[in-house]
């Protein structure tokens, strides 16, 4: 057992208090609250270090462990503890998100220098941090659902951030609302976990997961499956519910590193990784994830092709890697470890690609045009430097990071019988090649060609003046360590199957499958794809001129450039027709229920109109309606009596 | 002589009364209507006493002459009350009380 177990509240606690002490106290804290934003997450990464360390020197058949702090909720048969899951795969994402996080932290501090409001900004941040730690170290899955709404509030916050702007303020409604629809399906998995299992939390849920299948069938354990899955694709920005994730780029560029494209946006991933054995018992419901994520991966990656936004290429870039991730864990126990070490990986080499176009925009007066920029190597070197790492990293080159996670999720992918293989390992390949391409793309385009911007020098005719600049240290600094990150953490955690061995106690040892091709003709077949892609790239962005003005395109580039018209697909499927119910809904009720009562109260009183004119004032008239009543009177007791 | 004729005669002065308050306009008129009515009750009562030999018929006619002296006093005050205020014993001049 890990003696440091007691120390895993203080994971959530810290980030909390700090997030608590900068939103209650307000402006006086305005002069030192980014710092103690930063102080109050390295101090979480500190705790979560000390943690892991006492984690690896620990016997791995030891190494899951929960610390329960008290009784959450006792009603009836329900009973959920307040408990922290202590194990590799939450201790994986404690150190993911504490240290990418106190990296952004960092860099935030300079990035939202000018900002009045910046000491908020840095409340939100913590309280992201809180909440996601909540969401990776909760052992039950209401508790989860608590951290899993949390950070889910703080996108909202952190999207909108500069709500100001009206577009701004929308984006973060956008991404709030279809995360709501990705929650209800938690919320259903939760419900059908109840009547399935009469618990929620993962001790007693997982391991009885087998047996469920058995006791209630295999639909039920397919339904919970898909209600995980829809949680996931919410949260994960997958198909059908990918559509906030490019709108959610209008926050600023560090969230949208810290939290679209490292870790929040990951937690799908988590979710369905640490429901395993309950996706195995459900096989339907895992090949719906894996085509999901197949589905994805390709969708992201051809939106990519197209966006001119430096921030919305790589947030299709996102998008298109967690369907790799998405596509691992429908794989099964083969895939889970590849899911979430290329979910690492990705964290750093993605997060340092979205602080290098942060570093880019701070040098162009926030432009994110790309088609305005180029040639901006020479004059941001370390960005360059820090960035073409990441490129090289994601684009899956040896040695770096991208390389062994990703060929990784191809190899499983290539596993298996019939035709799944052949569909889910093509599409994953294919992925790969059209990654090279638009992250090239997005590389070149940005540093490389002629420069398609004005210093104000003759001869720059309608380009836009910019006075491009290295960005200051404070936001170097984290791209570098984040860029090592890019180059190293791979290999070292790829070497010996290290990385796989060490989330075994989680995800179970799964047997070494051969893939249906051999495995470096895999390798090869990656690297010439990945190759052509990235000279393809090269030869249209780089050696060639870049228009400005994006030059007319075939309809499927066209497509891709309004993200394959996923809002109008929303809006015509989902959006105007719940309009059009709302709407009759609306006048039913005015129609039919307020007509009714509104028609009930009018008869009364036309009635009462009517019956008014007999109170004449004629007392005559009085006694002749007495008379007549008692001749009523008269002839009822008449007829009653004969 | 039959003792049932009582009981015609009383629905003869009754039916008088009743026609008196509803045809006539003049208030004392009316009200002398009211007070045939009231008599014509009292000889109903009086004749059913004789029928079954039981005296509570009886006593219900001293009953309505008792109130009816006391209705006469309060009557005939409203109705100089009006005929001063309003110089008319018309009832239907008397119609404020309409909606």
């Amino acid at each position: 057992m890990m003696q440091t177990l007691s120390l895993a509240p203080w994971l959530v606690a810290i980030p909390m208090a700090g997030a608590l002490v900068l939103l209650v106290a307000g402006r006086r804290t305005d002069r030192w609250g980014h710092w103690l934003g930063v102080l109050a997450s390295a101090a979480t990464f500190v705790v979560g270090l000390v943690m892991l360390l006492d984690m690896l020197g620990t016997p791995a058949d030891q190494r899951v462990g929960t610390r329960t702090v008290g009784t959450w909720i006792d009603s009836g048969p329900l009973h959920v503890d307040l408990g922290f899951q202590v194990d590799p795969l939450s201790m994986t994402f404690v150190m993911l998100v504490t240290f990418v996080g106190t990296l952004i932290h960092v860099y935030s501090v300079a990035y939202m220098d000018h900002d009045v409001d910046r000491r908020r900004f840095f409340g939100y941040l913590n309280l992201f941090v809180a909440a996601m730690l909540l969401l990776v170290l909760a052992d039950s899955y209401l508790l989860l659902f608590v951290g899993w709404e949390g950070v889910g509030l703080a996108s909202f916050l952190l999207i909108g951030f500069w709500d100001g702007k009206r577009a701004n303020a929308v984006a973060g409604k956008k991404a709030f609302v279809m995360n709501r629809v990705g929650d209800m399906g938690l919320v259903v998995a939760m419900m059908l976990m109840l009547a399935t299992f009469g618990a929620v939390d993962f001790g007693t849920v997982l391991p009885a997961a087998g047996e469920g299948a058995t006791a209630a069938g295999q639909g039920t354990m397919t339904a919970i499956g898909l209600m995980l899955l829809l949680a996931a694709c919410g949260k994960s920005a997958q198909l059908p519910l990918q559509a906030w994730l490019g709108d959610a780029m209008a926050g600023p560029t560090p969230v949208s590193a810290l939290i679209h494209a490292a870790t929040m946006v990951t937690a799908g991933v988590y979710l369905l990784v640490r429901s395993g054995p309950l996706l195995e018992a459900a096989p339907d419901a895992q090949l719906v994830i894996a085509i999901v994520g197949a589905l994805t991966l390709l969708f992201g990656a051809v939106v990519g092709c197209a966006k001119d936004d430096i921030k919305k290429a790589l947030a299709a870039s996102t998008m298109s890697q967690i369907g790799y991730m998405m596509l691992a864990a429908g794989l099964g126990p083969v895939g889970y470890a590849f899911a979430i070490f290329h979910l690492l990986t990705h964290g750093f080499f993605k997060a340092g690609l979205f602080l290098g176009a942060g570093s880019v925009m701070h040098a162009m007066d926030d432009d994110v045009n790309m088609r305005r920029f180029g040639g901006l190597a020479r004059l941001l070197p370390v960005t360059a430097i820090t960035m073409g790492l990441g490129w090289l990293a994601i684009l899956g080159v040896p040695p770096f990071s991208g390389f062994w996670s990703k060929d990784k999720i191809i190899e499983a992918a290539f596993v298996g019988e019939g035709w799944r293989p052949w569909v889910f390992g093509l599409t994953a390949l294919l992925g790969a090649g059209i990654t090279a391409y638009y992250m090239s793309r997005l590389f070149f385009m940005t540093f490389a060609g002629r420069r398609r911007w004005s210093d104000g020098g003759p001869g720059d005719d309608g380009a836009p003046v910019r006075h491009p600049h290295e960005s200051p240290r404070l936001m170097t600094w984290p791209m570098i360590v984040l860029a090592v990150g890019s180059v190293a953490l791979g290999g070292i955690l790829a070497a010996g199957d290290r990385f796989v061995t060490w989330l075994e106690p989680v995800t179970g040892h799964a047997e070494h499958a051969e893939p249906v091709l051999p495995v470096w003709l895999l390798i090869t077949l990656t690297l010439v794809l990945v190759v052509l892609g990235a000279l393809l790239a090269f030869r249209q962005y780089a050696v060639a001129a870049v228009p400005v003005e994006p030059p007319p395109a075939p309809a499927v580039v066209r497509a891709a450039r309004v993200d394959l018209h996923q809002d109008d697909v929303n809006e015509a499927l989902v959006m105007l027709p719940g309009q059009y119910l709302t709407r009759s809904l609306v006048y039913t009720d005015r129609a039919a229920v307020d007509g009714g009562w509104l028609g009930l109260a009018g008869g009364i009183g036309r009635l009462g109109t009517r019956l008014r004119r007999l109170q004449n004032g004629y007392v005559r008239s009085y006694a002749a309606t007495m008379l007549g009543g008692l001749g009523v009177v008269g002839i009822v007791v008449w007829a009653l009596a004969s | 002589m039959e003792i049932t004729n009582y009981l015609g005669l009383a629905a003869i002065l009754f039916a008088i009364g009743a026609t008196t308050v509803l045809l006539r306009r003049n208030a004392i008129v009316v009200f002398m209507g009211v007070e045939l009515m009231l008599n014509a009750t009292n000889l109903a009562f009086v004749t059913f006493a004789r029928i079954h030999g039981d005296v509570t018929g009886q006593v219900l006619a001293f009953f309505v002459m008792v109130v009816a002296a006391a209705e006469v006093v309060v009557g005939l005050a409203i109705i100089i009350t009006i005929f001063r205020s309003r110089r008319s014993a018309s009832v239907d001049d008397v119609n404020l009380l309409q909606s």
